[in-house]
């Protein structure tokens, strides 16, 4: 019997009081003994040779690692292993690792000087100029050239947008334990502990027990603790082995921002064929991302982003092609939305054109083009039931009472637009099978203790996975303790990335929990531990029926399933200062349904939060291949005046293959704000192609309407 | 060097021009605050000092000089602010979370929504768009008045009655 | 002190001395603390003038109802100076020794033919704001002097102050304008020069009558705007040239031409 008490409520969080008190210890409040303090030596130029290192201090007492103290391989294993953990010779970007040095006195430790003498080489930034590929990926569907010839008008444009800064509160730290036999613990704010784990014991050549990754209470990751982590916790571990000491790594906020991941700036282009009646007839999309220096993730990001890159739209022609490309600046990664804020952002400014060249408004055109269940995406996959497109478009139409709005608006300095948008939960097409992440569950004394490796990072994690298993068990939620996600105690559930964690990893959870139920029988967890001693169950990913993926020809399920929702975003324009006011952000959400309201209406708040910031403020300013506003000072984030009032409608529409009906809702609201607020300013009359839209950008628009 | 540290009358040695955050968490063993970002951009490092919110990375250990600091460790988990940042969201990742409760007490009672956008200008979330903050803020203060809201803020953890539902 | 036992850094409330030495920008290792200092806080009415200590923090400008009712434009730069925490420990001292040609109060005190009186073991003087900045970052003071007060002649005509942030709150300037309005109106704008600048010119040919179109040109020839991380010299000449229209619309009623 499944009791059904907590899920769909307001419990409150697991960690709650402890971060309201200041009890929650994140990485840099916790204490190791007799620990080392370490400092990253970096390349000062983007491209280049390393010629000569001279230690301008004195030595002594210092531990200094260098490539050759790397035991194992010097790679920070992800995709590629193109990336060194250390240069040796050749740098390939501004504030490219090359040195860790390692002092306990951090006076010392940061006045130490080291001179590299390097002989550089002509670096490039533009990606389209780049001679290395990563990655070029070709989705086919239909015939394109046979759509545009169908065509009516055909509609073109290029869009752009830069790079994004993660800006989690918390900057990057770690620390690491060396054991005495050439194994180590490494403590950190990290995303995902396995990824730092299979790094590590390529870099330090021993095997799986040998490694240990204890994740800390993280303050924020947004995908910029991802894959970096794996690279921080390796000069820690590098250097703590050295010295047979703790080595404890924390970034302070520059070097954090100067040498750490980045969303993927990127150039869209498109080429639509549209009929008179403004059915779009022919999709052709080119996208160019720049993945800096090394590969890292750039291969999925580019996935992610083409996939998307038709929008939430049905259209039998279309030919998406992209290419993630090598620059000298430091390499980009993961950050919410993985590629789709991008590309979405490109189709929906788009549309907005596309639709003043067919005289329709952009709420009909997007009703006549929404994909609806039955219709097939850009990979042919087909939509079932749990495909919201119309719904949230049409609710957010009428909640802002959007037509009307437009009219009212006209001529005024204030501007209203929309955007719809979907996001697919999980990993890309065969991603979570390869992946064939566990859960387990271990009975308790009052309850059960959940084991997966997902991370809690402020999303709610801990919390929503002990609903789930709270009510599916039919013991009080209080019952319920998530471990601490340490490698040495809980199996590889995949990274905490992709939407996944409640649909795929609370599945997981779900069905641990179903299984311990019927053991229990009639038993109390107490009495069932009595009569037969510890139980742990553990459930494995199953592909679910019917989804089929190809990777060769990109053809397929490339998501079990999709989220989906519609930003109206109302601006107003300073005639003066050319400053854009975002006034206020409507959004409809269909995830399938909360398992917390409250958990899942912070995730829409905070990712449209990061979707203004994007639209509007966030800038990085790039100078000879190095960040040169890398404070945040000069780097804006939206404070509370900067953010506008949101009103968050939350579409049900439950998925039958989520727990408890639910999908993914990490990444879904960041896809959104973006082109709403740039299609308000069309509506005011600004039409800009490129963000952030910051004043200078607006004023220039408006110089040359 | 003496000064009031949550009420208590402390003698702690320090370097004068040592930041007042670090003598916070590495002499007094103080970890709830933190440090963002070192430039007094962020404010997760706000403390209050004779009541009124700093920035601790920006204030020099002698400015502590018989004054009364409170950091968020001083509320001891009673303030209304606190149960309300559990209850309603405000609290995610949490790193901001200290310096934000340190910087909305300073709001005094029944702030208006402008009044907190104001006052917490200085105090960057990355994780919630603020609204829960809001929400949070709104339903602490004033809290004195309810005897009911009372009663709830030291529950600290436990479930609130009636199925687990939140207002 | 500063005479006998210098070079001494003076200071006051940090929020700009202690982002230099997080940095590493600034490597002084001496400073003199002035933060106790009762005698340099405080905001007195004079006869002709409103003196108010060097020390006094933009809290306190904000909470002084002598401030908002005689020099609203001070406070309302202080208000935008950064958040509440901000506000609470800069002082206006402070932010006049820091020279920063995007200082908001500067353009207050620069319109306001403010005077910086500055002591020393030898005496005190009292300087023209308009003479104290001699370049980017620099000021007339001797290392032996300290700022002990601003003295704000008494403002007669309608005051008006905007800055122009790089977002809504917690923000440097791009450009930031204060004025007084009146048929012989003051002006003075910051981030467009290496310090702030008085706009004599524009101001004599508004007294003789100039259109808006015209004293927008001139104003044109009286700063230097350049391109830098935050914005564009471009942006910064037009957005100028709209705040002066924009002043003079809301000070005289004259109709702006953009």
């Amino acid at each position: 019997m499944r009791v059904r008490r907590t899920v769909g409520t307001n419990v409150l969080r697991k960690d709650g009081v402890e971060k309201v008190t200041g009890r929650a210890k994140y990485l840099d409040d916790l204490a190791f003994p007799d620990v080392l303090h370490a400092r990253t030596i970096r390349s000062t130029i983007p491209l280049g040779d390393i010629v000569n290192i001279h230690f301008d201090f004195d030595t002594a007492d210092f531990v200094i690692v260098d490539a050759h103290d790397i035991p194992g391989r010097n790679v920070v294993a992800l995709i590629e292993d193109d990336q060194p953990l250390l240069a040796e010779r050749t740098v390939r970007h501004v504030a490219e690792p090359i040195l860790i040095l390692a002092h306990a006195d951090r006076a010392r430790l940061m006045s130490a000087v080291v001179d590299v003498v390097y002989r550089e080489a002509t670096p490039n930034y533009d990606p389209r100029r780049s001679d290395h590929c990563f990655k070029q990926i070709v989705i086919d569907k239909g015939d394109v050239h046979l759509g545009l010839s169908e065509a009516d008008l055909v509609i073109e444009g290029e869009y752009r947008a830069g790079h994004q800064e993660q800006l989690y509160i918390e900057p990057q730290g770690v620390v690491a334990v060396p054991d005495r036999c050439g194994g180590v613990t490494v403590y950190g704010s990290l995303q995902c502990p396995y990824y730092v784990h299979r790094a590590l014991k390529d870099l330090l050549g021993v095997g799986d027990d040998k490694v240990r990754v204890v994740q800390t209470e993280t303050g924020g990751g947004f995908g910029g603790k991802e894959e970096y982590p794996s690279m921080i916790a390796g000069h820690a571990a590098v250097a703590a082995l050295k010295a047979r000491r703790p080595v404890k790594l924390v970034y302070d906020r520059v070097e954090d921002m100067l040498a750490t991941t980045k969303r993927h700036p990127a150039i869209i282009r498109h080429r639509t064929g549209v009929a008179k009646d403004g059915r779009l007839t022919a999709m052709e999309v080119d996208v160019v991302l720049d993945g800096g220096a090394y590969a890292t993730l750039s291969a999925v990001v580019l996935s992610r982003g083409l996939i998307h890159a038709s929008g939430p739209y049905r259209c039998d022609h279309m030919r998406i092609c992209g290419r993630a490309v090598m620059t000298n600046t430091p390499p980009n990664g993961a950050f919410r939305g993985f590629g789709a804020p991008q590309t979405q952002f490109a189709v929906e400014v788009h549309l907005d054109r596309i639709a003043d060249a067919v005289g329709l408004d952009p709420l009909r055109i997007r009703e006549i083009n929404a994909l609806r269940p039955g219709d097939t995406t850009a990979t042919g996959q087909r939509l079932g039931a749990d495909c919201s497109a119309l719904s949230v478009l049409r609710a957010a139409a009428k909640r802002t009472r959007f037509a009307q709005r437009r009219r009212q608006l006209r001529g005024t300095h204030r501007g209203i637009g929309l955007s719809l948008f979907c996001h697919g939960s999980g990993f890309t097409g065969s991603g979570e099978s390869k992946l064939a992440s566990k859960a387990s569950l271990a009975l308790t004394d009052r309850g059960a203790r959940i084991l997966v490796a997902s991370t809690e990072i402020g999303q709610g994690t801990r919390t929503m996975l002990a609903q789930i298993a709270a009510d599916t068990l039919g013991v009080p939620y209080e019952a319920i303790e998530v471990a601490e996600p340490d490698t040495g105690t809980v199996p590889d559930s995949g990274p905490t990335v992709a939407s996944r964690t409640c649909m795929i990893v609370g599945r997981l959870v779900q069905r641990a929990a179903e299984d311990m139920r019927k053991r229990l029988g009639r038993l109390t967890p107490r009495g069932y531990l009595r009569k037969h001693g510890p139980v742990i169950v553990t459930c494995q990913y199953e592909k679910p029926q019917g989804i089929s993926w190809d990777e060769e020809t990109y053809r397929g399920a490339a998501y079990e399933s999709y989220g989906w929702a519609c930003d109206v975003a109302e601006v107003e324009v300073d005639p003066i200062t050319w400053q854009v006011h975002p006034v206020r952000l409507t959004t409809v959400h269909e995830f399938g349904r909360a398992i917390h309201p409250m958990l899942a209406v912070g995730q829409i708040e905070g990712g449209s939060a990061q979707g203004v910031g994007y639209a509007l403020l966030e800038e990085v300013v790039m100078r000879e291949g190095r960040m040169a506003n890398c404070q945040l000072t000069n780097y804006l984030v939206p404070t509370t005046l900067d953010t506008p009032p949101m009103d968050v409608v939350v579409f049900k529409n439950p998925y039958p293959r989520g727990p408890f009906g639910a999908k993914g809702v990490g990444e879904l609201p960041i896809d959104g704000p973006a082109p709403a607020i740039i299609n308000a300013l069309r509506h005011v009359g600004i039409e800009l192609r490129e963000i952030p839209a910051t004043p200078e950008r607006v004023m220039t628009a408006c110089i040359l309407r | 060097m003496h000064f009031t540290l949550n009420g208590t009358r402390v003698d702690v040695a320090a370097h004068p021009m040592t930041r007042l955050l670090d003598v916070l968490r590495d002499v007094c063993g103080l970890t709830g605050t933190k440090e963002g970002c070192g430039e007094g951009e962020c404010g997760a490092c706000t403390v209050l000092i004779d009541g009124a919110p700093v920035n601790a990375c920006l204030v020099p250990f002698a400015h502590a000089r018989l004054a009364r600091v409170t950091t968020i460790e001083g509320l001891r988990g009673r303030h209304p602010l606190q149960h309300a940042f559990v209850e309603h969201g405000g609290a995610q990742c949490g790193i901001c979370t200290p310096g934000m409760i340190m910087a909305a007490i300073a709001l005094g009672n029944r702030p208006s929504i402008q009044q907190i956008r104001a006052g917490l200008a200085g105090n960057l979330c990355r994780c919630t768009g603020y609204a829960a903050i809001y929400r949070s803020i709104r339903a602490a203060l004033p809290a004195r008045q309810s005897g009911s809201r009372r009663r709830r803020s030291k529950r600290r953890g436990r479930l609130p009655p009636r199925g687990g539902q939140s207002r | 002190m500063l005479r006998d036992e210098g070079p001494l850094v003076p200071m006051a409330g940090c929020t700009d001395l202690y982002v230099a030495l997080n940095f590493g920008t600034l490597t002084a290792t001496r400073f003199v603390d002035l933060w106790g200092l009762k005698d340099l806080r405080g905001i007195e009415r004079g006869p002709d003038a409103i003196r108010i200590g060097a020390l006094t923090t933009y809290s306190d400008l904000l909470a002084s109802p002598l401030v908002g009712k005689e020099l609203p434009m001070l406070a309302a730069a202080a208000r935008e100076v950064g958040g509440v925490q901000i506000q609470n420990r800069g002082t206006l001292g402070g932010n006049v020794a820091n020279a920063s040609p995007a200082g908001d109060t500067l353009p207050v005190l620069a319109a306001t033919d403010t005077l910086v009186e500055l002591r020393s073991a030898s005496g005190t003087r009292k300087v023209p704001f308009g003479s104290f900045y001699s370049g980017y970052r620099q000021t007339i003071a001797r290392p032996d002097e300290l700022i002990v007060a601003l003295e704000v002649p008494r403002v007669g005509g309608q005051q008006w102050f905007r800055k122009v942030g790089t977002r809504a709150a917690q923000a440097i300037s791009k450009i930031v304008f204060a004025g007084v309005g009146g048929r012989r109106p003051r002006m003075a704008v910051g981030s467009v020069a290496p310090t702030v600048v008085r706009l004599p010119k524009t101001e004599a040919a508004l007294a003789d009558g100039a259109s808006v179109a015209d004293a927008q040109a001139i104003m044109l020839t009286e700063i230097a705007a350049i391109d830098d991380l935050r914005s564009t010299a471009e942006y910064r000449r037009r957005v100028a040239g709209n705040l002066l229209a924009q002043f003079l619309e809301r000070t005289r009623r004259m109709k702006g031409a953009r």
